[in-house]
């Protein structure tokens, strides 16, 4: 129980943090943590084949195809930073 | 002015969510068909994996939209950044030593372990999608790491994932003739826990995987030849 709290305070964390994150690259990496929390918590809950598809397609696949996406574009949110 | 409006929209849609959500009672038996499916399911499908007999035979019809789904996905992205004529092979960076050799080494443990997933989905957890995407992930690692790759082998893919989806419909379509309907289990069930067992689940799972698999990598194979 506390682990699962504690879990859900990271994710929550995390997912903040993807939306204020200025660099698009650690906002990107933030919400594939909060995938990789969502599969151990799956796991906890016995959903083992959730889990499986959440570690492999949101933390993995995703993560890969933003990064590919972030590269054809800007790395930052704001034009007046530097890109 | 805008600020006040889209506060006033949020709270009106919050309003609508917490309102859906106080109806639905978390934690309490409401259906009768999930506790059908926990008793019968392994005597129904000879599947002991209850998800799988639910995915691939209860809902098997579903699952089928599923894939087509995921098949137009892969189909419409690849018309997006279709572009006529053969691009020039830009020359990547060198990767180190120990990545190359690295991939080298995980790539065929992660296309065994993902088979090994799709294969076991009537016994164990996972599946068809779960195996294709770790065998994706696999191709992506190669993709990232291994400078030497020469890009996937695409006519090889689009064959794999038509030739999957092709013997999904043919399965199907037997059950139609044999039982009266579409997906009817009309293999022998043999004994649960072994690994022939349960009829069609295991060839349609083995279908699935293949055809995530290659849709996935090439969805993937698309996105990284073009950045």
């Amino acid at each position: 129980m506390i682990l699962e709290i504690l879990l859900v305070m990271v994710m929550l964390v995390a997912a903040i943090s993807a939306g204020i994150f200025k660099n698009l690259l650690n906002a990107v990496i933030a919400a594939g943590f909060v995938s990789f929390i969502a599969a151990i918590l799956f796991f906890l809950l016995h959903a083992p084949d959730v889990a499986m598809a959440e570690a492999s397609i949101g933390a993995a696949l995703t993560v890969a195809i933003f990064i590919i996406a972030l590269k054809k574009t800007k790395r930052y949110e704001d034009d007046e930073e530097n890109n | 002015m805008r600020k006040i409006i889209s506060i006033i929209l949020l709270a009106i849609l919050t309003i609508g969510v917490v309102y859906c959500l106080k109806e639905i009672p978390f934690g309490e038996t409401q259906s009768q068909v999930r506790r059908y499916y926990i008793n019968n399911g392994i005597k129904h499908t000879g599947a002991t994996n209850i998800v799988t007999s639910v995915v691939v035979n209860y809902r098997g019809f579903d699952t089928l939209g599923e894939v087509t789904v995921l098949f137009l996905a892969a189909i419409g992205l690849s018309a997006v950044l279709y572009r006529e004529g053969k691009r020039q092979k830009k020359e990547g960076r060198r990767s180190s030593l120990i990545l190359y050799t690295g991939c080298r080494f995980l790539f065929p443990l992660i296309l065994l372990f993902g088979t090994y997933i799709f294969i076991h989905g009537h016994l164990t957890p996972g599946g068809g999608f779960q195996g294709g995407a770790i065998i994706a992930s696999g191709f992506l690692l190669t993709m990232l790491g291994c400078w030497k790759w020469g890009g996937v082998n695409k006519i090889g893919f689009k064959i794999t994932e038509s030739i999957a989806g092709l013997i999904f419909v043919v399965v199907g379509l037997l059950g139609l003739l044999y039982g009266g309907y579409f997906l009817f289990n009309y293999l022998p069930k043999g004994v649960p826990n072994e690994l022939f067992s349960a009829g069609i689940i295991p060839i349609i799972y083995v279908a699935i995987g293949f055809k995530v698999g290659s849709e996935l990598s090439g969805v993937l194979d698309n996105l990284i030849e073009e950045s």
